[in-house]
This record gives structure tokens, sequence and C-alpha cells, in this order.
């Protein structure tokens, strides 16, 4: 599986309520979350993101509250693979529980500027800066969460078992 | 090698003898819980698995606390859509207008939370209930829906961070000081995936306000959970409370911990977290000079009775300064109730302030009490990431109930031992 786009770029510490601000969470609806999505740190962001795209952050990426509307928004607004240097853990979770790819890689995180284009392939962890000509590794997923991710999200894998 | 309180926990909720941190597992979970805010979300992924009946409705836990009394007609659906649920499943812990209360101080109120549980909650602040020796994180809306039908759980074991406390806390100081000179102490992430275990002699003088405040900011140093061992003061709390049997766990001697953070009580001072995250903490003494706009006293941070009890030492007979919005929020309808028996109610009110029946609603910029462009609120909520309590301009100051009380008086962050 693999994943290819432009970047937006991010700082540290992007906390779920600029990903997604509470005043919009009066709705499940994940098309109208992801109009919204990261309005009040990057108001452009919805109208300049294509199908696809990268989304990179630094350390902490998703902290705060757990709401999952955050990876929903993200996911839905067309974003195929977020990366940062760490990310915060309810995030993390819910991005692998809802089938929003994520890695972990601080020399990506670093490297990677916004505009780039970037390949990241999901089996062997690679993240190939196609702008810069470099390449990361980041740490591959352990075996027991790429089968949540295999299957769809975590309630698949459930009604699987 | 020994275990940690947390991975003691985990490991007899996934029945094995031993774990250790990184390790995978699936945990037995003793409680679920849901807010109006996530609940929705995790209902329709229940819903589109295809899952027609819940593991435990006994254990499942909604409470309509972030928009209620309904702000708005899509606030009012999501309820609507949680109160429906909750009927057709029969869950008895659904607590609606009228019996609710903010979540995390509700359901230690209620003993629906006791020592040893394995517990998840669709809030990140579920990690309050550490507070009573209890296992408890916050997960997002697939995590419950999962959680609701198969009572199970999946977990990365943590490694743990020890916080070894010492001394008593001076008058002024409380357990929100604590806890925001602990964030600032280590940062935002100084936790990241890791347990935070508090211990050392410090923590018999904690009441049980105090730890609860203190596991409930936990996440704001980007911990998995918080916990406190079961003393003298957990028992205390839960004799006649806890709704189950609850089951003491204990770090072993030779549990691994990545650090030790050692900590004085009687060394710690009023503490103010600057915008816009938590980790900018000051000294009251140093914020002297910031001018406010609104003050709020509540949350599942800081809307317990005894922060109630501190806020009406400081207000009674006397006057908010003219031109300040003081907004207070009591935790829950008993919370609510005691105030009004105690008097503390027509205090307030008297004093200038406006008193709620308990809602999250400004914490996260939801309803009553938004700020506008350029305004300045302190906070004894958990949270002052840029606009958090309304536009994107206005700024938060995370303080203790005694420093909000101490500034509602002057109009600028004040230092509540001049007037207590």
């Amino acid at each position: 599986m693999n994943a290819k786009g432009f970047v937006h770029k991010y700082p540290d510490n992007v906390d779920t309520d600029v990903i997604i601000p509470a005043r919009y969470l009066n709705t499940p609806d994940a098309k109208e979350l992801a109009s919204h999505c990261m309005e009040d740190i990057d108001a452009g962001f919805t109208k300049r993101v294509k199908a696809g795209d990268i989304m990179v952050g630094g350390f902490n990426f998703g902290c705060g509250s757990s709401r999952e509307h955050a990876p929903l928004a993200i996911k839905t607004a067309g974003i195929s693979c977020v990366i940062a240097a760490t990310f915060a853990r309810i995030f993390y979770r819910n991005a692998i529980n809802i089938g929003l790819p994520i890695l972990e890689c601080e020399p990506a995180s670093r490297a990677i500027q916004a505009g780039d284009q970037v390949e990241v392939n999901f089996d062997t962890g690679i993240i190939t800066n196609l702008t810069k000509n470099e390449t990361y590794q980041a740490e591959p997923f352990p075996e027991f969460i790429q089968d949540i991710i295999k299957s769809g999200g975590l309630m698949a894998s459930i009604r699987k078992a | 090698m020994g275990m940690t309180m947390t991975q003691k926990i985990l490991a007899a909720h996934a029945g094995l003898a031993s774990v250790k941190a990184g390790q995978l597992i699936n945990a037995g979970l003793d409680i679920v819980l849901g807010n109006d805010i996530t609940t929705p979300v995790a209902i329709n992924e229940f819903n589109k698995a295809g899952f027609d009946s819940v593991y435990d409705k006994g254990r499942i836990n909604i409470v309509l606390d972030h928009f209620v009394p309904n702000k708005d007609i899509k606030a009012a659906e999501q309820s609507k859509q949680c109160r429906q649920f909750a009927c057709k499943y029969d869950i008895d812990n659904f607590y609606d207008v009228g019996e609710m209360g903010i979540e995390h101080a509700l359901l230690p109120e209620k003993g629906i939370v006791t020592a040893g549980d394995c517990i998840i909650g669709a809030d990140s602040h579920t990690c309050t209930y550490g507070a009573v020796g209890a296992f408890s994180t916050g997960v997002g809306s697939t995590d419950m829906a999962a959680g609701m039908a198969t009572g199970k759980c999946w977990f990365k074991v943590p490694a743990a961070m020890r916080f070894v406390l010492t001394g008593t806390l001076s008058k002024g100081v409380s357990g929100k000081d604590v806890i925001l000179h602990i964030i600032g102490r280590i940062g935002v992430d100084g936790a990241l995936y890791k347990s935070m275990e508090f211990t050392g002699p410090g923590v018999a003088a904690l009441s049980m306000d105090d730890r609860l405040t203190i596991c409930n900011m936990a996440i704001e140093a980007g911990a998995k959970n918080g916990i406190f061992p079961v003393d003298d003061v957990t028992r205390a709390y839960l004799d006649g409370r806890s709704q189950r049997e609850y089951k003491v766990y204990e770090a072993d001697e030779d549990a691994p911990y990545t650090d030790t953070v050692e900590i004085d009580l009687s060394s710690l001072v009023p503490t103010v977290s600057y915008p816009h995250l938590p980790e900018n903490t000051h000294p009251v003494t140093d914020a002297k000079d910031i001018a406010i706009d609104q003050v709020v006293i509540g949350s599942c941070t800081n809307g317990r009775m005894s922060d109630m009890e501190t806020a009406y030492e400081i207000l009674k007979g006397r006057h908010i300064k003219k031109g300040l919005r003081v907004i207070i929020i009591p935790g829950t309808m008993a919370i609510y109730k005691e105030c009004l028996q105690r008097g503390y109610t027509e205090a307030f009110i008297d004093a200038g302030c406006v008193f709620s029946t308990p809602t999250c609603g400004p914490c996260l910029g939801g309803y009553m009490g938004i700020l506008a462009a350029g305004e300045r609120c302190v906070s004894t909520t958990n949270r002052n990431f840029v606009g958090r309590m309304g536009h994107v301009t206005s700024e938060v100051y995370l303080a203790s109930p005694a420093v909000a009380a101490a500034s509602a008086l002057t109009g600028y962050i004040s230092d509540p031992r001049e007037v207590l």
C-alpha cells in the first residue's frame, strides 16, 4: 500500500481543537467536519487540499481532546497519510481505528517542507521525498496493529474475530 | 522484573500473570464511558458494524454533559441519538439533564468507578479516575463502540514515570497548582504514552478532590493515565460509595520507571499557565499585570465541592470587579444542591457572579461563556489552546479556583494568598 501527494506542514503540538474546533462538534457528519478542518491554524487548508495530499507535523501531533472527529476530518478532507515526529496517544489510536494511515518519523518530520511531493510505502515504512530526493525510514507498525489496519479499522477487525 | 501499579491492573484484566512496557494486550473493561459529543460517533460505528447487543448494560455509561441543556438544534439531535440508544439497550447509567453532571465529576461521586478498575472513556479526561486507584484512560469513539460491543479494548502496556511527592501544600495552593507545576516541568509531551504514578509521603495529605484534579490533567502532559495508590483517603472516599467491591493493586518494589521526579509540595506556589499551551507555567506573582475580561470556575478539572468552597471563601461578602463576567459551574447536581443548601449560591450571586447548572460549556468553547476577539479569561479548566474558549485571538489562562476567584475581585490575575 502506498500514498503519494503534496505536503501540508505544521509545527509541534498541533492540538485537536485546531484540527476541528469544538464549535463544530455539534455534528458527527464527516463531510461537514472536513469543511472546517485546520480552520483555526490554517484557514486556507480546505481550499488548498487535494485528494491524496500528505500532512506533516512535529512532536505530539493531535494532542488534547479525544475527539475522533479530528482524524475523521483530516481523512475526509482527502489526506492520505499523516507523518509526525510523535503523535499524542489518543490521536494515534483513533487514526489506526478509523483507518487513517499515520507514520512516526522524526527525520521526515524535520526535513519535509510544505509543498514537497512525498511518497510513502506503508509495508516498508520508507518515506521518499520526491522534491528533495531524500528517503527516511519510519518504524513499521507491529503486526497486531497492521492487522487492524488491513481489516479496514477496529470495528471490521473485531467483527472478523 | 516487577510491575507498576498500572501494569498490574492491566495484566489482571488481560488474564496474564505479568505484562511489560510495550506489550500489546486485549484487556477486559469494567466501565465504558461516552458523552453527548463522542457517543453519537460511537453509535454510528456500532450500528455500521452490525452489532445488536451490548456486552453489559450495567457497565456502559452515557453522560450528556458537553452541550446540555442543548445549545442548538444539532446538539439536540446528538442528545436525542444518545437517548434513543440508551433506551434501546436499556443502559443503566444514562444521565440526562436533571441528573447529569460533568462526567468526570459524576462517575466518582456516584461510586461508579472504583479502585482496581480498567476503564475507557471517549473523553480525554477519563484519566481522572486514576485518583481512586483505577487504570483509566481516554480513547476515541470507535474504541467506545468496540468496548460497548465486546467489553474489551486493545492497549499498548505503558512504561511509567514516578512522581515522588513529599511535604504538604501551603495555604492557597491546591492540586491544580501541583499538576500545572508538573506539566510546566516536564512539558505537554513529557509523559507521552506513559503512566504517571504518584507516590511518596506527600500523597497522604492530598484530598480526593486534589487527586482527581491532578489525574484529570495527566493527559495534558501526554500521559496515558495518572494513578494514585489506594490509601486511607481512598478508602474513606470509596467505602459506602463504591457500587462494586474494589480491588487494591500496589506497584512492586522493583517496578521499572523511566524517570523519577521528586516534588516537594511545600515549595509549590499558585501557578498560572499562559496561552497557548498548559506547559507555559508561571508563578501567579509574575502574572499580576495581566488584565482579564472573564473568569470561569468549574469543569471536570475544578468543579467539585472543595472548589466551590474555595470560591466561596474568597467571594463571600465581596463583589467582583465591575466589567468582569464571572461564571461558576458546579460539576454535578449534587454539588449544585449543596451550594444552594450552604448558601454559596446566594453569596456568588450577591458577589455579581452567574451560577449555572453543570455543563462542560465554556471549557471547550461550546457555549455559556464564549470569548470575543482579543478577550482574556482566567479559567479553572484544563486547556488553553488557540481558540479553545472562543475567538482564535482570545486567550485562556489556566489556574486554580483560588487564583480564579481572587482574580474575579480585581480584574487582574491575582494571588489568592493576599485575600484568603
